[in-house]
């Protein structure tokens, strides 16, 4: 080991629940292959390897792993979708983590790089998959040192390679990292990155890249999260994991909460059951709105998700029941809005990301996402016309054509419209751009009149937190 | 400023050798020209080309789509301050108007000792640690004006060179994969059949 020292990576709040992946966070020598071969680490492989692939992959899809980057695609349904016959299939780990609100993925790597690893190799057996590309987002230093040397010690000690633990099972495990671009998490241009391009997403279909992907062979991308579960699920059974959870969404997942809560962090909850009221006030969790203030309205699925009212607190994280509440679970990322917010603002915020991140292949993304901007910003600094606002909805419309998924709001007297909407672009940067703009918009149109009619400064929060 | 010099070379061809098409390897290389030269010039693209086979105009046209590779130079401490949803949401455009004002810079600048370059970032995946920053693509979190500028200071003063090196490292830890351990890389197209753990014909499970 180089002499190096490291900042605890904070932010994980432990609790009296079921862990399937941040078991290892309460040691601090976590990421080492001596606490991970203490602690049950690479048993899950050694189940699998002791089973065909075909029954690893029914493991992997009886028990419903859901996707965690962000569309909560079921893990074995996607691990299918490769065509027959035609080799090889490649495995890309997506740890582009990158989503506004959400932390999750870099954890898992900093502080159980192992995890990952033999995720990684379960994934590939299964699938057939003969070479994996870990791909960690450029800007995390410290992810990229703790998976290398994670790797250089697994590679040493025979569970990455040729013939692993003895079988005919092989597979090279290579780090692969980025350089800052957020829209680089789409996995057609995750693909396009590795292959050495510009990040921009393919023109689809084919929809999946397991269909053409990485060279244009059969390419499974996964998630972080995802592929961190797959140890314990082949260790202790399908039937421990779907116990946990609900039959739609079982297990746990990791969700990040921030914003003006009083203890922010991340949290593994369970799956389907748990609301979003127990996530922001339960005493085991958030606690509550700092300074018992009001809630004023909360994004429950990361930057790209429209946002909810307080009405829509105890929906559970229930990818069905959320969606139909016209929102999305996406990358389990809550941020918080107490009633100091200024909306227009924390919206202009959310927009200026999505429009500097747009890769500019697509024109509603590209010319609709800066003008998007440029009104936002002119609203916030009190320079906004009635116009304006009309102005944002056309533009909405040339991104998502028809009417755009929003909560139900007692208040304003409206009923919930369900997620999806159409778009057109090839991938979501365009319409998230849009979303929160929407959001605010319709949820809190009052916010961005007294804007123009007031011309009254605000920043962002009554100032930071206690 | 140059081209990547002799044990560069000798690392970028052990990383081109783990992927089935050189091309792969593009930004790991230049990421490799910005350690040795703080930034990645002209030649280092020339170079990087040559060794992966595509036109130095290639080259530049994928590094100028990555926000983290510079054209010039930049401060030895690149301090990137978060703005996005959570950070703004508890202060992070006052920390940065306070590290404007510290530094006497705006964000997007340089300082003229060379020291430190401010720039206004977006999300960093630290978002319950708000408001958060990045040196040189390393954490601080829940940062005060207060610990901004002790931050500041222990850069200036070196104190935190064990933990921080110098803009261009990211990563001080490199893979290694042992050869004999090694799968190898084959030609996408020159394979053929299922690896063979795989049975021939493999039924998507029900």
């Amino acid at each position: 080991m180089i002499g190096t020292t490291y900042p605890p990576a904070a932010g994980f709040v432990a609790g009296d629940r079921p862990q399937i992946v941040t078991s290892r966070f309460q040691y601090a020598d976590a990421h080492t292959l001596h606490r991970y071969l203490a602690t049950d680490g690479y048993k899950g492989l050694q189940a699998a390897l002791a089973k065909s692939p075909v029954d690893v992959h029914a493991d992997v899809k009886s028990a419903t792993v859901l996707g965690r980057g962000g569309a909560g695609f079921p893990a074995g349904v996607k691990w299918g979708l490769t065509p027959q016959a035609v080799w090889p299939r490649y495995l890309v780990v997506n740890g582009d983590e990158s989503e506004p609100g959400t932390y999750k993925d870099r954890l898992l790597m900093e502080l159980d790089p192992h995890q990952l690893i033999e995720g990684s190799l379960i994934a590939c057996y299964a699938a057939g998959l003969s070479q994996c590309f870990l791909y960690i987002r450029g800007e995390m230093a410290v992810a990229q040192e703790r998976v290398a040397t994670a790797l250089n010690e697994a590679y040493a000690a025979g569970y990455v390679g040729k013939n692993i633990l003895g079988s005919n099972f092989s597979v090279d495990i290579v780090l692969h990292w980025g350089a800052g671009a957020y829209v680089v998490g789409e996995e057609t241009a995750l693909i396009e990155s590795l292959e050495g391009n510009r990040g921009m997403p393919r023109l689809k279909p084919p929809y999946f890249p397991a269909a053409i992907g990485l060279y244009g062979k059969p390419t499974i991308v996964n998630n972080v999260e995802t592929l961190a579960n797959l140890p314990w699920l082949l260790r202790e059974g399908v039937a421990a994991y779907t116990a946990i959870g609900t039959e739609t969404s079982p297990g746990t997942r990791m969700v990040a909460v921030s914003g003006h809560v009083k203890r922010p962090g991340v949290y593994e909850i369970i799956n389907g059951t748990t609301t979003f009221r127990d996530l922001l006030y339960g005493e085991e969790f958030c606690g509550g709105i700092r300074n018992d203030n009001q809630l004023k309205a909360f994004v429950p699925g990361g930057g790209s998700a429209p946002w909810f009212l307080p009405d829509q607190l105890d929906l559970p994280f229930e990818a069905k029941l959320v969606g139909a509440a016209g929102s999305m679970l996406g990358s389990g990322a809550v941020m918080v809005m107490d009633e100091t917010t200024d909306i227009v603002a924390a919206a202009y915020s959310l927009v200026r990301f999505y429009a500097h991140e747009s890769c500019g292949k697509c024109t509603p993304c590209r010319e609709g996402g800066t003008w998007l901007e440029r009104i936002m910003k002119r609203l916030v600094d009190g320079h906004g016309t009635t116009r304006d606002l009309d102005q944002l909805f056309e533009i909405g419309q040339m991104i998502c054509p028809g009417e755009f998924p929003h909560a139900a709001s007692d208040r304003l007297g409206i009923e919930a419209k369900p997620f999806p909407f159409r778009m057109t672009t090839i991938c979501f940067v365009g319409p998230s751009a849009y979303t929160a703009v929407d959001s605010a918009l319709t949820l809190f149109r009052d916010e961005f009149e007294a804007k123009i009619t007031q011309r009254t400064l605000i920043p962002v929060s009554a100032g930071a937190s206690e | 400023m140059a081209r990547l010099n002799e044990a560069n070379v000798v690392y970028a061809r052990e990383i081109i050798g783990r992927y089935p098409k050189a091309r792969s390897a593009t930004i790991p290389l230049l990421h490799l020209a910005q350690q040795q030269d703080g930034y990645v010039t002209d030649e280092a693209m020339k170079h990087i080309g040559e060794l992966v086979g595509a036109t130095s105009a290639e080259i530049l046209g994928t590094a100028t789509f990555y926000e983290m590779f510079k054209f010039g130079p930049v401060g030895k401490y690149l301090v990137n301050i978060c703005t996005t949803l959570s950070c703004a949401l508890l202060g992070a455009e006052e920390l940065m108007h306070h590290a404007e004002q510290h530094l006497g810079i705006k964000a997007g600048s340089t300082t003229p000792d060379g020291l430190f370059t401010l720039e206004h970032a977006e999300c960093q995946a630290a978002c319950t640690e708000a408001p958060c920053l990045q040196v040189n693509y390393r954490h601080r979190n829940r940062v005060t004006p207060s610990d901004l500028e002790r931050l500041l200071d222990e850069l200036q003063d070196g104190r935190l060179d064990g933990e921080i090196p110098a803009h261009g490292t990211v990563a001080r830890v490199r893979q290694h994969i042992p050869s004999d351990r090694a799968v190898g890389v084959f030609a996408p197209d020159d394979v053929t059949t299922a690896p063979v753990w795989m049975p021939a014909q493999t039924e998507v499970p029900k």
